[in-house]
C-alpha cells in the first residue's frame, strides 16, 4: 500500500495539545488525490501509482497530458506525481485516495519547493561568518580567499561561493502528525514545511528514521 | 476568513470576563502532579496584556511574603481552569512594568469599584 499524497501547504499558527502545550503546527491540505496511471513491473519495470491533485482548465493542458485523462474518462488535473510502491493490485485507475490513508500513521516527511531567496552572498548562503562590522576591519561579509597561486592554480569544484539561493528540492523528514481532520481533507504537522503558503507538496508516511515508508 | 483563522478561532475561550491592565484578578490554574491533578489559585495584579487571539497572554504580578512574584498566562490554554475578575484598578498605563521598582504603599492600585461576582 502506497502512503503518499500530493497536499498544499495552507499556512502555519499553534493549538493546544491534550496535556495544554502549545504545539506549533503547519496546516496542510492533503488531497484527496486521484490515480491516473498504474505502472507495473512487466511493462515499466518497477510498481508506482501516478497520482492527481488539483483541477485544472482542460485548456491550460497540452494534448499529450490531457490525452491521460480524457482516456480514461477523468476531469484534467494540475499537478501529477509518481509514486513507488508495491501492493497496488486492488487500486483502479480513477480511484480516490484521501487523507484516511494516514490515520494510523504517527510522523511524516515532507518534499517541496523551497521559496526563492534570490542570489545571496557567502555569509547567507553558506553560514560564512564574515568579518567585523568595526575598529577599522574593511572585512566586512565577503567571501575571502579562494585558493592559493601557482599550486594548484585553480579554484576547486564545489567550493562554496554567492550565488543562487532557495528554490530547490527539499525534504523535511520525520515530522510528527499531531491532528488529522479527515472531513476537511487537513492534516497539522509539527514544525514548519519547505515553501511559502499555497504551495504543492508531497507527504510520505515516514518509518522510525524518518525515511519515506513507500520506498 | 481563511482556514487557519477558522482553526484558530475555534480553540478560543469565551468564558474569559473582560479585563485589563491593573485589574485584580484571580486565576484558577490546574496542575498535573503525577495522575492526579489539582487546582492552584494565583490572585494579582495585571500588569500587562500581550498578542492577540489564540496566542494572547497576561501577565499577573503579586507580593508573596515580600517577595515580587510575576507569572505570565496563555488566555485559552486549556490548563488554566477559569479567571475570576476581582476588582477595576484605575491606571493610565497599558504596562504597569513600573510596578516593578515600587514598593509597598506606592505599588498599590487604586480601585476603581468592586465587581461583583457570584
Amino acid at each position: 500500500m502506497i502512503k503518499a499524497l500530493i497536499g498544499k501547504k495552507i499556512g502555519m499558527t499553534q493549538i493546544f495539545d491534550k496535556d495544554g502545550m502549545i504545539v506549533p503546527v503547519t496546516v496542510i491540505k492533503a488531497g484527496p488525490c486521484i490515480v491516473v496511471e498504474k505502472k507495473n513491473k512487466q511493462t515499466d519495470g518497477y510498481d508506482a501509482l501516478q497520482l492527481g491533485y488539483g483541477e485544472a482548465k482542460s485548456f491550460r493542458l497540452n494534448k499529450p497530458v490531457l490525452g491521460k485523462f480524457t482516456k480514461n474518462n477523468l476531469t484534467p488535473l494540475k499537478v501529477l506525481k509518481e509514486f513507488r510502491g508495491s501492493e497496488i493490485d486492488e487500486i483502479k485507475i480513477g480511484d480516490t485516495i484521501d487523507i484516511s490513508i494516514f490515520n494510523d500513521v504517527t510522523s511524516v516527511s515532507i518534499t517541496g519547493i523551497t521559496k526563492g531567496k534570490g542570489y545571496q552572498g557567502v555569509v547567507k548562503r553558506w553560514g560564512f561568518g564574515g568579518g567585523k562590522d568595526t575598529h577599522g576591519s574593511m572585512f566586512h561579509r565577503a567571501p575571502g580567499s579562494i585558493g592559493q597561486s601557482s599550486y594548484p592554480s585553480k579554484v576547486f569544484k564545489g567550493l562554496r561561493m554567492p550565488g543562487h539561493m532557495g528554490m530547490s528540492k527539499n525534504t523535511v523528514l520525520n515530522l510528527k502528525l499531531v491532528k488529522i481532520d479527515g472531513e476537511q481533507n487537513l492534516m497539522y504537522v509539527k514544525g514548519a514545511v519547505p515553501g511559502a503558503n499555497n504551495n504543492i507538496i508531497y507527504i510520505y508516511a515516514a518509518d522510525k528514521s524518518g525515511r519515506k515508508l513507500n520506498k | 476568513m481563511n482556514i487557519v483563522e477558522k482553526i484558530e478561532n475555534s480553540s478560543l475561550r469565551t468564558d474569559v470576563p473582560q479585563f485589563k491592565s491593573g485589574d485584580t484578578v484571580k486565576v484558577y490554574q490546574k496542575i498535573k502532579e503525577g495522575d492526579k491533578e489539582r487546582i492552584q489559585v494565583y490572585e494579582g495584579v495585571v500588569i500587562a496584556r500581550k498578542g492577540s487571539g489564540i496566542r494572547s497572554a497576561f501577565t499577573v504580578r503579586k507580593n508573596s511574603y515580600g517577595v515580587g512574584v510575576e507569572k505570565t498566562f496563555l488566555i485559552n490554554s486549556p490548563l488554566i481552569d477559569k479567571i475570576e475578575l476581582l476588582y477595576k484598578g484605575k491606571v493610565r498605563r497599558a504596562k504597569l512594568y513600573y510596578l516593578r521598582k515600587k514598593k509597598g504603599k506606592e505599588a498599590k492600585i487604586e480601585r476603581l469599584d468592586m465587581v461583583q461576582q457570584q
